[in-house]
């Protein structure tokens, strides 16, 4: 039962962790436009944690490149399922302009499963809301299918120890 | 007392962006600094190997999504020198415009950005509000909020129209209302005061050694803004640089601060003197030699280098930014400092590590 009550609220409430993948801060600044009062994601519930074992929802900006790679996959798989993630913005998307860069390997889903992508350069704070909560649906679909029996509570403990 | 190691980043809530600080910490007094730095490195230089003279204009604004417009145009003013164009004076007038309105929303987002780095969350969140009328600025004038692409080799590609002026005027008049009212809460916060007086600490002639630029050397007391050189249509305008002596996150906060009225008084004086005329002048022929020019950037001095051998791609482009300039003084403000103001002083410096790394 407790496990049903934390699905719902995760649902309900869930938060995101944003990671920056050598972007140019055109995302990074609309992401965090999403969270002020203009825009103010906080209406749907959600708000934004600096903690992957909390996070519910990935929003990664920009292309990756090899040294941050790492870091990405290492967020990544701290994060508890069932996890979301999103990409935002044409670099994320392919690398956009960058995509012929030494150093870039290429879009976010060249290094981990991305269920919503977010185009535009640099997306709009609209568009972002949008995805997001088109990844909520996703979400929602996936906690109502997720058969962990505790794992949520059991990854998040050994991550921690 | 036994030393330990905390790191800082790449993943921080407090920064947005990557950057990892290898902090060695006595108690909690900070002793060494190790940055480590490449998280946000695309190799964007050497795209110049693959995209001609005119198409790099959009590749050196995303160098930085933050000050994308003064980027582009500070390599178009280089190339621009190097072919020796002579831009029409309306167009000069339209960079400045568009590079103040560049300057306040960045201005205004590090204000939000260091409230919320001491904690001050309501401030952050009316700072922000405020700063999304200047997007919308943004938005109806260039047609992006954030990469603002108006400039091309030879002048801008959008102009304004009297209409389009006077909107901005009336925006800006109840920008600087709303900013007027925020001074209090801001600078004559007992709590503000606390976390930022006296922390990070950097005098002028440690500054000016350290190579030191932009608000963080004018709040150490040092006069130099990359404005005086009068480039674009600055020489035409009244302008003062904004010091304050104290050299403290304090100083730094209230630097920025009193630019944002200083970028507001420049955009009026702009749109009195605005003469008519082109917009862009017609460019023949390609760039040839060696090039430099140097731009004052809400973060502080940026200088971009070209070298062009008269093929249709540059040989070499190599920009130095304002936070690369300010890192070496970060190091220099972070020992002997509590680990609980590292954020503070970090962001006191306005970091953009996607503008460093490139």
């Amino acid at each position: 039962m407790f496990e049903q009550i934390t699905r719902g609220s995760r649902v309900k409430s869930p938060w995101l962790l944003h990671y920056d993948c050598s972007s140019c801060n055109g995302c990074d600044i609309e992401v965090i436009a999403c969270l002020t009062p203009v825009y103010d994601i906080e209406r749907f519930g959600i708000i934004n944690v600096g903690n992957p074992l909390h996070a519910d929802i990935l929003l990664v900006t920009g292309a990756v490149n090899h040294r941050n790679r790492k870091v990405l996959e290492n967020l990544y798989e701290q994060m508890p399922h069932p996890r979301v993630v999103i990409a935002i913005g044409s670099c994320a998307l392919s690398g956009g302009v960058f995509r012929e860069a030494y150093n870039v390997v290429g879009g976010v889903d060249k290094v981990i499963a991305v269920d919503v992508y977010v185009p535009g350069c640099a997306a709009k704070p609209e568009a972002i809301i949008d995805g997001v909560l088109l990844g909520l649906e996703k979400f929602k679909k996936l906690s109502n299918n997720w058969r962990g029996v505790g794992g949520i509570f059991r990854e998040a403990e050994t991550n921690e120890s | 007392m036994p030393v330990s190691t905390i790191p800082f980043g790449p993943q921080h809530p407090v920064l947005p962006e990557p950057i990892h600080l290898k902090l060695t910490v006595e108690d909690e007094v900070i002793k060494e600094v190790v940055p480590a730095l490449g998280y946000v490195h695309r190799g964007l230089e050497k795209l110049a190997g693959t995209r001609d003279f005119h198409q790099m204009v959009q590749i050196v604004e995303r160098v930085c999504g933050i000050c994308s417009m003064m980027h582009a145009m500070c390599y178009c003013e280089c190339v621009e020198a190097m072919m020796g164009i002579e831009t029409p004076p309306r167009a000069r007038y339209l960079r400045l415009i568009w590079s103040e309105l560049n300057r306040l929303h960045s201005h205004l987002l590090w204000l939000g950005l260091f409230a919320d780095s001491f904690g001050f969350e309501s401030l952050f969140m009316q700072f922000w509000k405020i700063r999304e009328k200047v997007m919308d600025l943004q938005e109806a004038t260039a047609g992006n909020r954030v990469i603002v692409s108006v400039n091309v080799i030879g002048g801008l590609r959008r102009d304004l129209s009297p209409e389009q002026q006077q909107t901005i005027l009336n925006i800006l008049d109840r920008v600087e209302d709303e900013m007027r009212l925020l001074e209090k809460p801001l600078l004559g916060d007992y709590t503000v005061m606390k976390r930022t007086k006296g922390k990070g600490i950097v005098s002028a002639a440690r500054a000016l050694e350290l190579g030191c630029v932009g608000p963080t050397l004018r709040g150490s007391g040092v006069a130099q803004d990359m404005r005086q050189l009068g480039y674009e249509a600055y020489g035409d305008l009244a302008f003062e640089p904004r010091v304050e002596k104290d050299g403290d996150c304090y100083s730094r906060l209230k630097v920025r601060y009193r630019e944002v009225f200083q970028s507001i008084d420049l955009i009026r004086q702009a749109m009195e003197k605005i003469p008519a005329g082109e917009i862009a002048a017609v460019v023949k022929g390609r760039p040839e030699g060696e090039g430099l020019a140097r731009v004052e950037q809400p973060r502080g001095e940026v200088f971009y280098y070209v070298k062009a051998d008269g093929k249709k791609y540059l040989e070499r482009i190599r920009i130095r930014t304002p936070t690369f300039a300010n890192v070496p003084v970060l190091l220099a403000m972070l020992p002997g400092m509590c680990l609980s103001d590292v954020p503070v002083i970090v962001l006191s410096i306005d970091p953009c590590i996607s503008c460093t790394e490139r």
